[in-house]
């Protein structure tokens, strides 16, 4: 089982919303569409389920071109941002509406949705309304009928960005396990690089409606193959300085900080990409490079805070373990972990991860 | 904690109870005063306890306005509700179309309602009128002042082309809040056209669609203006509607005491129908 893009294109008008694309989904993996709003994670997903066609291009499905192909015959099941139920069902009905249609036995059914909604914890909620329901509840029976008929392809639209943070926290967990052990391709988009982090699998980056780059998530994460990549994968932003190399010494170009490198890459200028975690406000393993700097803000984001500051004519981001506040203008050393730097040349494409 | 006391804060409600009086309260109060007495003038009053109120619920005339008002009410709504949702759902949902509909559909609105009774009173004269000559010309027997059926007829006719584009505005406000995702997921069910109206369309207009009615409702049983000028409530009393009825007993008559019960009977009619509608349709809503 495999879902191939191939050259596909989707243009509106004279807007193109996405770009050429080739991509291929294996079965069995949970593929992650990660991109800041407006990139074209929705456009690609109604591609994929054919909801939408595409302006050019050809969509195969298990060696069959399925370009065109009605969604009602492909197997396919959809949730979205906004909790979509059919609102005069109750949740047990909501959850067999798929199967009604497909003439599945009223045994089966019953069997097929106590076992989907034992799975999300909707048992006994099963002749509420889903306006009975808090925005979690409503979002699981949504899940509920997307998993209840074995689809091929399961599209997840964002599906937790409408829930408050506990209830996002709490789904967020429990959905790797949902779809464990399913012969199907889970496609999943997110504009959260945390969220790809913890579903694991596969990841594409997308940046205004082109894939930049298609990977396992672990690898798209440590080796960004462009500064754009690596922009679009990291939350809180990534720091962005240049850098000049002139043997084994590197140095920013807008202060006098120096580093000494192994990297046997060609002398000359680079831009580095330091993720915030990167830098801290205490000395700790190999965060040693001393940079000073002068406090915008500080902020303070779960049990990690956040502080930005000034160094140079730049503006940069570190967060750092532990819950504490720095004063607005302060100045105050804090370090970096050179071994994390990752290297792009002067068309922002990787030349070394650290 | 402890609540401050301020009695001043009843200064701030007393221009809304002053005004609420002076066009609800004194109004009210002054028709109730008549209901309950009798007078003939020089502002001398007898009490008559409930006598009025009696004699207007066994009467055959009340009763015969009243069910001409119900059946008129009720074909209207039967008429104009399904009417006006499938427009709504045939209206153009972007592009130029969207404000050339909206704009055409508001016109009738706009409409004075006596000039609508005179238009169509001169649109439907069967002798010059557009609408009366042709049904003529085409062969049928058509006289809107002369026949019970035809002056029903145009009457309906009339009500549905004024107000069935509100119906058509609401019911489209409903449509248009429905969110895409919903289309796709039924879609994806492969649910057929019918079953996403009924289950989808439907259920999602519901509350649109219960103003609609009540405001359809109370409008049409309080319907005067228009009937009065195409009709006059004629041939005989045929299409005198409840509210002709009592401007009839009130003004032509002078009968002012059982006028006056008459009008609170009606306002309590309204008032409970409202209720009961909306009791019923809220319902299941409470909840959410």
């Amino acid at each position: 089982m495999s879902l191939e893009l191939k050259n596909v294109e989707k243009k509106i008008g004279l807007d193109t919303h996405i770009y050429s694309t080739n991509l291929k989904l294996e079965k069995n993996t949970i593929n992650i569409l990660l991109g800041p709003t407006l990139s074209g994670k929705t456009t690609l997903m109604q591609i994929m389920a054919g909801l939408d066609k595409p302006t050019s291009g050809e969509i195969w499905f298990n060696n069959e071109n399925v370009t065109g192909m009605k969604v009602q015959k492909r197997n396919v099941s959809m949730v979205y941002q906004q909790f979509i139920n059919y609102p005069n069902f109750t949740v047990y009905d909501n959850i067999a509406s798929p199967l009604k249609i497909t003439g599945v036995s009223s045994d089966e059914t019953k069997q097929r949705v106590g076992k989907v909604a034992e799975l999300l914890k909707l048992s006994g909620m099963l002749n509420k309304k889903p306006n009975e329901l808090s925005g979690g509840q409503q979002q699981r029976t949504a899940l509920a009928r997307a998993l209840v008929k074995d689809s091929d392809l399961i599209l997840l639209d964002e599906p937790l960005a409408n829930l408050d943070f506990k209830l996002r926290e709490e789904l967020r967990e429990e959905l790797p396990k949902l779809f464990e052990n399913r012969d199907c391709i889970v496609v999943y988009a997110t504009t959260e690089p945390s969220e790809a982090l913890l579903l694991g699998g596969n990841t594409a980056t997308l940046q205004e409606g082109k894939i930049i780059q298609y990977g396992k998530t672990l690898d798209t994460y440590n080796k960004p193959n462009s500064l754009v990549s690596a922009q679009v994968f990291s939350d809180p932003p990534m720091n962005i300085a240049k850098i000049k190399k002139l043997g084994d010494q590197c140095s920013f170009l807008q202060n006098d900080i120096q580093w000494k490198t192994k990297l046997n890459i060609k002398d000359g200028e680079y831009k580095v990409g330091i993720r915030p975690h990167n830098i801290t406000t205490y000395k700790e393993g190999n965060n040693t490079l001393e940079i000073k700097g002068k406090v915008l803000i500080s902020e303070i984001s779960g049990s990690e805070s956040l502080i930005h500051f000034t160094n140079g004519n730049l503006n940069w981001v570190s967060l750092s373990n532990g819950v504490f506040q720095k004063n607005v203008g302060d100045v105050m050393n804090l370090y970096m972990n050179t071994d994390e730097f990752i290297y792009f040349d002067q068309n922002e494409r990787l030349v070394s991860n650290g | 904690m402890n609540k401050t006391v301020n009695q001043k804060a009843w200064f701030f409600v007393i221009p809304v109870f002053v005004l609420v009086a002076f066009n609800a309260i004194i109004p009210l109060m002054t028709v109730v005063n008549y209901a309950f007495q009798e007078t003939f003038g020089n502002n001398v009053f007898m009490w008559e306890g409930t006598r009025w109120f009696k004699q207007i619920m066994l009467s055959e005339r009340f009763h015969a306005s009243l069910g001409r008002q119900f059946l008129f009410t009720f074909i209207i709504l039967f008429i104009q509700i399904p009417l006006g949702i499938a427009i709504a759902l045939t209206m153009p949902k972007e592009g130029i179309g969207v404000p050339v509909c909206l704009v055409l559909m508001s016109m009738p609105l706009l409409i004075p309602w006596n000039v609508v009774g005179a238009m169509w009173n001169i649109f439907a004269l069967p002798d010059i009128g557009f609408l009366g000559h042709s049904l003529n010309a085409l062969g049928f027997d058509y006289n809107f002042t002369q026949q019970i059926g035809d002056a029903w007829f145009t009457t309906i006719l009339m009500d549905v082309w004024h107000w069935t584009s509100l119906v058509v505005l609401l019911s489209y406000a409903g449509l248009r809040s429905i969110q895409p995702a919903y289309y796709q997921a039924a879609e994806i069910d492969g649910a057929s056209r019918w079953a996403i109206f009924t289950k989808i369309e439907l259920p999602k207009m519901k509350k649109v669609l219960t103003i609609a009615i009540l405001l359809r409702f109370m409008d049409s049983f309080m319907i005067y203006t228009e009937p009065f000028v195409l009709t006059g409530g004629g041939p005989g009393n045929a299409t005198a509607f409840l509210s002709i009825d009592l401007v009839k007993m009130a003004l032509g008559q002078f009968d002012l005491g059982p006028a006056a019960a008459m009008s609170l009977i009606y306002f309590f009619i309204v008032l409970l129908v409202c209720w009961v509608f909306y009791t019923l349709m809220m319902r299941n809503e409470e909840k959410s």
